[in-house]
């Protein structure tokens, strides 16, 4: 194309584990499970959980702090604010607007994205628009979850597969040969049953009935959420290539959602991708919904898993259904000097 | 018949790591071939992919036994 596009890229992460770690083990204490039982079927041995007195918008600001202090960005050089979140503070005001004002951003809008564990994904998509457009210099994407405060816990299929934890990014223009290089959205609304929360909404608000009926809870049916889930995966990672003119062989590091290590592997073995290129953090966070992928991504880049050049794949799948792709070649600032 | 019995093993060995030989028609996944509930997602995924067909879960449930997801295959092709 003639006309030069401005290349959005991450040029910061910053993430937040809450300090307190639930083992498979603690969780035999309360339920009819096991250690050998919850590994060999998910890959997790342990996840956090926020503390009593932490809401999402408290894990989110902590990354986001990080995030901007990682990119040497101010608060309030911060022009837009998304939040990807399924357990957000409150229905209203969004979660986005409460980290808004923690953070100081006096100078950004902001707003929360629901579209389940993808939500970071496709926050991140969002985000690259703006700045692609010219009508954002700096976007901060975070993915927020306290999902240990919707999850059934007398639920032994799903509360043993989820944890707590955010992370953020902070995106701006990169070099022209670095940043995103496609992306993809998908959706398929007819697959929602699979995994929602019915009550609590407007077609069926919280009353005593749906607390008693349990359906202010996560539900989810994980054999079709499993095969929507590797179906998607390399989908996801299939187009963004193909939109960038690539294919697998190209692709040096992957960083799918982390919800269960048997949907990443099952993915990987289809994309002939060998596992040591693959991000896998779900055996220590389970599955931390929209905060997965930039925990992920952060553990890789500080393990020098990630180079300048690189190209990364980033995949989400979940609720909704939704399933996104970002391939991003990677721009390490801090490899090539300060950038201006 | 046969093609599909050695399609359907073939897909089985390579699934659930196991010996041909065990794969028999009478064999069942959970108890003989070591089988969990996702690796027979898995399995089913790979039958739906290799025959080109839609195996909805509630007919996913009921193929516990090697014969079953053979017949399932005839029956459905």
């Amino acid at each position: 194309m003639a006309v030069e596009t401005i290349r959005a890229g991450i040029v910061g992460i910053g993430t937040y584990a809450p300090e307190r770690i639930l083992t498979n083990f603690d969780l035999t204490k309360t339920l009819e499970t096991s250690d050998e039982w919850i590994f060999s079927r998910s890959g997790i041995r342990e996840r956090r959980i926020a503390a009593d007195h932490e809401a999402t918008s408290d894990l989110a600001v902590i990354a986001c702090q990080r995030a901007l202090e990682d990119a040497g960005v101010l608060p309030e050089e911060v022009d837009l604010i998304i939040t990807a979140t399924n357990t957000p503070d409150m229905l209203f005001p969004a979660t986005a607007c409460l980290v808004q004002d923690r953070l100081g951003a006096t100078q950004a809008g902001a707003f929360d994205l629901l579209a389940g564990c993808t939500g970071f994904i496709y926050g991140g998509v969002v985000g690259a628009q703006f700045i692609s457009a010219g009508t954002a210099k700096t976007v901060l994407v975070v993915g927020a979850e306290t999902m240990s405060r919707v999850i059934n816990w007398r639920d032994r299929n799903t509360c043993v597969l989820f944890g707590d934890g955010a992370g953020a990014v902070v995106m701006r223009q990169v070099p022209h040969d670095r940043g995103i290089l496609s992306s993809m959205l998908g959706s398929d609304g007819s697959g929602g049953k699979f995994l929602d929360m019915p009550a609590g909404g407007s077609r069926l608000p919280s009353s005593s009935e749906t607390i008693a009926q349990e359906l202010n809870y996560l539900r989810m049916n994980g054999r079709e959420v499993f095969k929507f889930a590797v179906r998607a995966m390399e989908n996801g990672a299939v187009e963004v290539l193909r939109r960038a003119g690539l294919t697998n062989d190209d692709v040096d590091f992957l960083v799918p959602h982390q919800a269960n290590i048997r949907i990443i592997e099952y993915a990987a073995k289809k994309m002939k991708l060998p596992m040591e290129r693959v991000a896998v953090n779900v055996d220590r966070y389970g599955n931390t919904s929209t905060a997965s992928v930039p925990l992920a991504l952060e553990e890789a880049i500080k393990g020098g898993k990630i180079k300048d050049g690189d190209n990364v794949v980033l995949i989400g799948f979940g609720a909704g259904l939704t399933w996104a792709g970002l391939l991003i070649k990677w721009y390490d600032a801090k490899s090539r000097g300060r950038r201006e | 018949m046969a093609d599909v019995f050695e399609r359907v093993k073939d897909i089985i060995v390579e699934q659930l790591g196991v010996e041909p030989e065990d794969v028999k028609p009478e064999a069942s996944f959970v108890d003989d071939l070591g089988a969990d509930s996702l690796d027979i997602v898995e399995l089913v995924m790979a039958l739906e992919e290799t025959f080109d067909l839609q195996i909805p879960d509630e007919d996913a449930e009921k193929i516990h036994k090697v014969g079953e997801a053979v017949q399932y295959v005839l029956d459905h092709q």
